[in-house]
């Protein structure tokens, strides 16, 4: 017989409020976006205070930022850096983990400290910008591919699941003759799927919001990824000259939802993704942690 | 002896350091090669002659910053934006943690889980974007405040609002992702244990203070340790997209301060050695976290 005191009941009210404020203050700035992101520019500037939904309701915002050819550009840029940055980034991890993970390899300990190490100290912005831009990288996409190719944290967790993996399978497959190489590609990579996927999408989310790199690595408008052309909409205002040829009065209108709409359409792909993946991302979090 | 056993090595597992070559070519040319070009902190580094051919000037690009009129006050902004961070921000996941593990309903703890984690993907320029907007003065949060009568202000351009600013923004962003860790913590504690307490006439916050909590306490060590590691590396990103010469006084960083002196204004042996002195203050300050960690509560990094 389990007894609920009234203490008990006010405290499970009390939570239950608290978490319904919490959902209402987390999901409020992002609605408001939203509202603004739908709403005729000349109603939005004249409107004062919290939005409950668009004013009046328009599209202008989203057919601005469609026809934008900085903010198509941006996109192209970013989808070129995640196709071949995660193909670059996904077989030097495996690479690195599956090695990592053997057994008897003499030099493995001092390798493995070789790479932990630079999770702790690192040499600073400066020396890396210029030996970045020694290499001849600047203004070049590369600039964002090659300096982030590996990520240790990545490495780490990939290879903690590799060691789960039997020993026998890996005996098994040399004595049927297999190399290094195709047991990892063809036994333990499709054996590791899961971890794959997280993966996949912690490199992915970082190249998607990636920006700060672009700006001091990238000169040429043209190159510039979605954030950075998000970013400069945001903070500097140059909107009226990005919009071109419309009337002084309409752009400033059409220029108060382009803001908003941009931020939405290179916000949104992510958070509509996310429920479909939140368990792979928390598996991500979980396997990191154990070996952290 | 050992020449052989390393010879013998190399050549039987020849293939795996074979696959292992690019990721450590990698981790030389940008890694360790920056790391090396640290040295331009004790040059007068002429980008026409090089890392390695610019002349040695020793510890006077330090001396510079220690007696610059801004080593105080990097130092003391990148400090309190940390020590507040962590004095606020790192509580209020195991807050929420030990508030979700309350909840009845599994359905309505999933929902809260699933919005909270929300803005942990929303990225760091939009988020400063919406700070922007909702603090300009005609912004939404002037708006509220006009309505109850107060007058307005443009926050982020007055430097004792920056901080709250940048901490509030931060909670929001990952108090709800910051959960996880906590809520698996909790989920590997024994169920026997809160049904002993029940027996034994505990009520909830009991349970919460004598078991939960002492349950979780590794965890929350753990976490401890890595925030206090990265102490001196605050989010430079975000404080970067705020921040305008209006507000240095409380928002310029160690970070920051590099970034501006070093990729703006060109002055790169000394900025680099604002960043070494940085980077080697955070290694020390990461070695001392964990070594004290070790001796109280045997919970370590390594």
């Amino acid at each position: 017989m389990i007894k609920t005191s009234i203490g008990e009941r006010f405290f499970d009210i009390f939570n239950n409020l608290i978490m319904v404020m919490l959902i209402i203050l987390t999901l409020y700035p992002m609605l408001y976006i939203l509202f603004s992101s739908l709403s005729e520019g000349n109603k939005l500037i004249a409107h004062n205070g919290i939005l409950l939904w668009p004013q009046g309701f328009s599209l202008e915002g989203y057919k601005a930022v469609l026809n934008n050819p900085i903010i198509l550009n941006g996109f192209k840029n970013t989808f070129f850096i995640l196709i071949v940055g995660l193909t670059l980034n996904m077989t030097l991890t495996s690479l690195g983990a599956y090695v990592l993970s053997r057994d008897n390899v003499l030099l493995k300990k001092p390798i493995m400290f070789f790479i932990v190490f630079t999770m702790f100290f690192q040499g600073g912005l400066v020396p890396f910008f210029l030996i970045v831009k020694s290499y001849g990288l600047l203004d070049s996409l590369w600039s964002l591919i090659l300096p982030t190719a590996v990520s240790t944290f990545n490495l780490i967790i990939m290879r903690t699941y590799f060691l789960a993996i039997p020993k026998e399978l890996e005996e098994s497959a040399f004595l049927d003759g297999a190399g290094h190489f195709t047991i990892l590609f063809r036994i333990f990579i499709p054996l590791s799927m899961p971890v794959v996927a997280v993966l996949i999408l912690y490199y992915g989310v970082g190249h998607w919001n990636s920006w700060f790199n672009a700006m001091i690595f990238l000169r040429d408008q043209e190159l510039f990824p979605i954030q950075l052309v998000v970013r400069n909409i945001i903070l500097e205002n140059d909107n009226a000259n990005m919009i071109g040829t419309t009337t002084l009065l309409q752009s400033r209108d059409v220029a108060e939802t382009l803001k908003y709409a941009a931020i939405i359409v290179t916000t949104a792909p992510i958070l509509c993704l996310y429920p479909f993946l939140q368990k792979y991302f928390v598996k991500g979090v979980m396997v990191g942690a154990l070996k952290g | 002896m050992l020449k052989t056993k390393l010879g013998n090595d190399l050549l039987r597992n020849k293939w795996l350091y074979i696959m292992i070559l690019p990721v450590i070519i990698y981790y030389i040319m940008f890694h360790y090669v920056p790391m090396y070009g640290a040295i331009i902190a004790f040059k007068q580094y002429i980008p026409a002659k090089g890392i390695l051919g610019s002349d040695w000037v020793g510890f006077k690009h330090f001396e510079d910053f220690f007696s610059s009129i801004y080593f105080f006050r990097v130092i003391k902004n990148t400090i309190s934006l940390s020590f507040f961070n962590l004095l606020f921000g790192f509580p209020a996941p195991i807050l929420l943690a030990l508030l979700l593990n309350e909840l009845k309903s599994p359905l309505f703890r999933r929902i809260t889980q699933t919005i909270t984690y929300m803005p942990h993907f929303i990225t760091l320029v939009v988020v400063a974007g919406i700070i922007r907007y909702f603090t300009l003065s005609d912004g939404l949060i002037n708006d509220v405040i006009a309505l109850f009568g107060g007058t307005r202000t443009s926050f982020l351009q007055q430097p004792e609002s920056f901080r709250p600013i940048y901490i509030i923004s931060e909670i929001w962003q990952q108090i709800g992702w910051g959960t996880i860790i906590y809520l698996a913590a909790i989920s590997g504690i024994d169920q026997q244990q809160y049904e002993a307490a029940k027996i034994d006439g505990a009520n909830k916050l009991q349970q919460i203070r004598h078991i939960t909590l002492p349950g979780i306490l590794p965890t929350v060590m753990i976490m401890l340790i890595l925030s206090l590691g990265n102490i001196m590396n605050v989010g430079f990103e975000k404080i970067i997209l705020l921040y305008s010469a209006s507000i240095y006084e409380t928002a310029d960083v160690i970070s920051t301060f590099v970034y501006r002196k070093g990729i703006l204004e060109f002055n790169y042996g000394y900025s680099a050695a604002v960043g070494l002195f940085n980077s080697v203050i955070n290694f020390g300050i990461l070695l001392l976290a964990n070594y004290f960690s070790k001796r109280t509560s045997k919970n370590s990094l390594w």
